[in-house]
């Protein structure tokens, strides 16, 4: 660059390059402009946050919002197609470095898991044969009074403020806000939250929001789900009282409670994951428990949404 | 900027807008995804001036937030800031330094993280400090400064650079 003319200051004693004069209109349009355009701009976003905060489900900046992100559609799907192969090939090339470990894992854990399934089978007999006895009435439970609704992950919003996915299906296909939402196996991965008529956001498990009821398989003991803070897929059982006996390795499942007329917006049944560690100080008022999620969140393609097959109606 | 350019780098962040929604956010690496569109958004700024960084910004934060079903502003608002401070930072200071683009990318990814973390405290979404500054911060900062050289090149072969620049609005010392 050019230097400019330069002058000694006798206060400084340095060499001042001085600013090359310029018609003060054109300097101050130019400023005035850009002041312009870029105040319009965020008081344009200010609106649209205030709207959009303030707005109820199906008004009429949903309606936008819908409108907006099906013209979209099109272009994400295309870019989802486009970008598949090199997301197989960067998952294959990451899942090489774990491929011994991974296999070595999961022959101990099939052989454990043959021995459960043997387990269960005669547990199973005994449960249904005491219902018969006992006239037992049950509520909901998943999978037998629930639908899924198959569904592709088709984005996740930028950031690390929310952890959401965004879904290939909405309320055309029959799925409400507060539905439950499944991995491909069957394991907890949150809850749908905002709706279109063609998408769905889904809040994972592993958002600061999202909170679960959840209980022991072997033990019985309740407590909360959260996500763990400081951490990004690691979850806590909060509120596991002191007294309750709680083992590592255990498995947690949605307690799906029912009271008063009001009930979980998840299914009881569900698995979550597996008891990692538990501890607890003599400070603390609850046990410090670590869950590992069965769901790989930062790998979800694909989802099942549990539509109600009889759904109740709000007054 | 004419009226190719402007289409080119409205294409341009369209683009980096989808690929961030759906490739780049499930992408981690290092436990961290970068940010494409901030990216983008800055070199653009850095570029073509502040008012195509704003502009641009605002428009692509909207595709984000229509295609993530996000409440609608949050993510064009930080990117509008992101491209007019980038902008404003080419036009006066940054102009024809070589880190320009590294410093402004490092800088913009820690204030834009930190004025979101504000921005959804606001709005009395429940954030955690710790997760938004350092747990997911770090790694996006790592993975935008190594991104940064490669996409300024990229996006100046598909932009160019804005020729018509101001004066410096500066007083350098040469001691």
């Amino acid at each position: 660059m050019p230097r400019q003319r330069s002058a000694r200051s006798a206060a400084l004693g340095v060499t001042v390059r001085r600013i090359p004069t310029t018609p003060l209109s054109q300097r101050s349009a130019g400023a005035l402009r850009r002041r312009l355009v870029v105040g319009g701009l965020v008081v344009l976003a200010l609106v649209l946050i205030t709207l959009s905060f303030r707005a109820n489900e199906g008004g009429s900046l949903s309606g936008v919002q819908s409108a907006g992100a099906t013209v979209l559609r099109p272009f994400a799907v295309a870019t989802d197609r486009i970008a598949q192969p090199f997301r197989d090939a960067y998952d294959w090339t990451e899942s090489l470095f774990h491929a011994r470990s991974d296999a070595a894992r999961l022959r101990r854990e099939n052989s454990k898991l043959r021995q459960i399934a043997i387990q269960n089978q005669f547990a199973i007999q005994e449960n249904r044969t005491f219902k018969r006895l006992l006239h037992y009435v049950e509520g909901k439970s998943f999978p037998r009074d629930y639908t899924g609704v198959a569904a592709a992950v088709t984005g996740r919003p930028s950031g690390a403020f929310a952890q959401a996915i965004v879904i290939d299906a909405g309320s055309g296909r029959g799925i409400r806000v507060n539905d439950a939402v499944v991995s491909s196996d069957g394991s907890l991965v949150g809850l749908v939250t905002r709706l279109t008529s063609g998408w769905a956001r889904v809040q994972l498990l592993t958002d600061q929001e999202a909170a679960v009821s959840a209980v022991d398989v072997r033990t019985r003991a309740t407590g909360i789900v959260r996500h763990a803070h400081g951490t990004r897929e690691t979850l806590v059982l909060d509120r596991v009282r002191k007294q309750d006996v709680i083992h590592e390795g255990d498995s947690i499942v949605t307690a799906g409670w029912r009271t008063n007329g009001l009930s979980s917006v998840y299914p009881k049944g569900i698995p979550i994951g597996e008891v990692t560690s538990v501890g607890q100080s003599d400070t603390d008022f609850f046990q410090q428990v670590q869950v590992d999620p069965y769901v790989d969140f930062g790998a979800l393609d694909a989802v099942l949404v549990l539509v109600p097959k009889t759904r109740t109606v709000s007054p | 900027m004419t009226t190719a350019v402007g289409l080119r780098a409205g294409a341009l962040v369209f683009v980096a807008a989808l690929l961030q929604v759906v490739v780049v956010s499930s992408t981690f690496v290092f436990g961290g995804t970068p940010d494409l569109l901030l990216l983008v958004v800055v070199c653009v700024g850095l570029l073509r001036g502040s008012i195509a960084g704003a502009v641009l910004g605002f428009a692509g934060g909207l595709v984000v937030d229509f295609l993530a079903l996000d409440t609608l502003g949050i993510t064009s608002l930080v990117l509008t800031l992101a491209g007019f401070w980038a902008g404003r930072y080419g036009e006066t200071t940054g102009r024809g330094r070589t880190g320009a683009p590294v410093l402004a990318v490092g800088v913009i990814t820690v204030l834009a993280a930190v004025f979101g973390l504000v921005l959804h405290y606001m709005l009395g979404e429940p954030v955690v400090a710790h997760q938004a500054l350092v747990t997911a911060l770090i790694p996006a900062l790592v993975l935008n400064v190594l991104l940064a050289y490669p996409l300024f090149w990229l996006v100046r072969k598909i932009v160019g650079e804005r020729l018509a620049l101001e004066p410096t609005a500066e007083v350098e010392f040469v001691v």
